[in-house]
């Protein structure tokens, strides 16, 4: 079985989009950065686990002024009853992206 | 086997630490001369164990296992976790192959695990001195208290102020079952290898390390340590959690410095308003 590419273009240029997925120490956009990953669309940077020890913005609103499209930031949910200390995932995670020629 | 001596226990601040940060390291602890010897030992593989053996029963056919577990400073270190006489849950022997492409995801080992007052740990011994680009093991400081299921954090790459391990030969590290942790990309030309022991206690864990120190200001410093990848708010529900952990471990359910845990459980029984003097409360018709 063969799959069809799904070939994006933009005004005729062929693009990848790459990824960028911010933690954030609250869940205000321009607050600092903890975490981060990256994946890339265009397969020209294979980012992993543990690459980096420095993250490429601050944050968020860092990410927006180099340029980054915010398209998805994490729901505030009250903790679940009986939950309210637990700790878990992230709470702060927002998911950019930017789209890039190939 | 025998009670370790005193001076090779942990002190109430180190074991504060590992409550803190979910691991415990002992550079260069191995012997070298073990560490030469380690390679081949490895390579040839260690002979497996049935889950929950004891741990004198365990490596009866690896003599080089025995001798490691025997070192008076990893006996008192595994004495200090998880007592005495603990079972063996398995071993294993990882190696990271020489530029080998893949890191692992960020995990948890086994599956989520949330026992509040007890906890297995991992030995992880490191024969060869590991670099930066060979490598180590990520760990994330403070994550153990995560109640997250084994690689469903596999999404984090990176978090501020993880550890890239790096260590001299013949480094032991001592890891809480629930500490988020994964073999990063050997990027270099060296195999590297590392054997690891998971260790569940037997007995309750409270009290078993050196305590002479219980009550050092010290203790509650590494109790109180934030790490740069907290979350402000939840970074507050750590300490509470970690609270909690040194109270079971301790058997003192009094200790609480910054006051986290007795503020949101005060909840008196004593009533003094009575309803009598309650100026709106209905008076009984007669």
């Amino acid at each position: 079985m063969t799959t069809a590419s799904a070939e994006q273009t933009v005004a005729g240029q062929t693009v990848r989009q790459q990824v960028l997925v911010l933690y954030l120490a609250s869940s205000a956009l321009d607050s600092r950065t903890v975490g981060w990953s990256t994946y890339d669309g265009t397969g020209a940077t294979s980012p992993t686990t543990g690459d980096s020890d420095v993250p490429p913005y601050a944050s968020g609103l860092d990410a927006l002024k180099d340029g980054w499209r915010l398209f998805q930031a994490a729901q505030l949910l009250p903790p679940q009853p009986g939950h309210e200390y637990d700790v878990s995932f992230l709470k702060h995670e927002f998911f950019f992206e930017r789209l890039v020629q190939v | 086997m025998t009670h370790p001596h005193s001076k090779n226990l942990l002190s109430s601040v180190q074991m504060a630490s590992f409550v803190a940060t979910g691991a415990f390291r002992m550079d260069a602890v191995v012997p070298a001369e073990m560490n030469r010897e380690a390679i081949d030992v490895l390579k040839a593989g260690i002979p497996g164990v049935p889950y929950g053996t004891p741990l004198s029963e365990a490596f009866v056919d690896s003599e080089f296992v025995q001798r490691l577990v025997q070192l008076p400073e990893v006996a008192g270190a595994i004495h200090s976790f998880v007592g005495p006489e603990p079972t063996v849950d398995h071993h294993a022997v990882h190696i990271r192959k020489a530029n080998q492409g893949e890191a692992q995801n960020l995990h948890g080992d086994a599956i989520i695990d949330v026992r509040p007052d007890a906890f297995d740990v991992q030995l992880m011994y490191y024969p060869q001195e590991v670099t930066l680009e060979m490598g180590g093991t990520l760990s994330v400081p403070g994550s153990h208290l995560r109640k997250t299921n084994e690689s469903d954090t596999g999404r984090y790459q990176n978090l501020l102020g993880q550890t890239r391990f790096t260590c001299p030969a013949g480094t032991v590290v001592f890891l809480h079952h629930g500490i988020w942790h994964g073999g990063r990309r050997n990027d270099s030309d060296i195999d590297r290898y590392m054997f690891k022991i998971r260790f569940n206690p037997t007995v309750r864990q409270v009290r078993l390390w050196n305590i002479e120190d219980l009550y050092d200001e010290q203790v509650a410093a590494e109790l109180g340590q934030l790490f740069p990848w907290y979350e402000n708010a939840t970074g507050r529900l750590e300490i509470y959690n970690r609270v909690k952990l040194w109270q079971a471990i301790t058997g003192d359910d009094t200790f609480d410095p910054d006051y986290w845990v007795t503020r949101v459980t005060n909840r008196p029984q004593r009533v003094v308003a009575q309803r009598t003097v309650n100026p709106h409360a209905k008076k009984e018709l007669t």
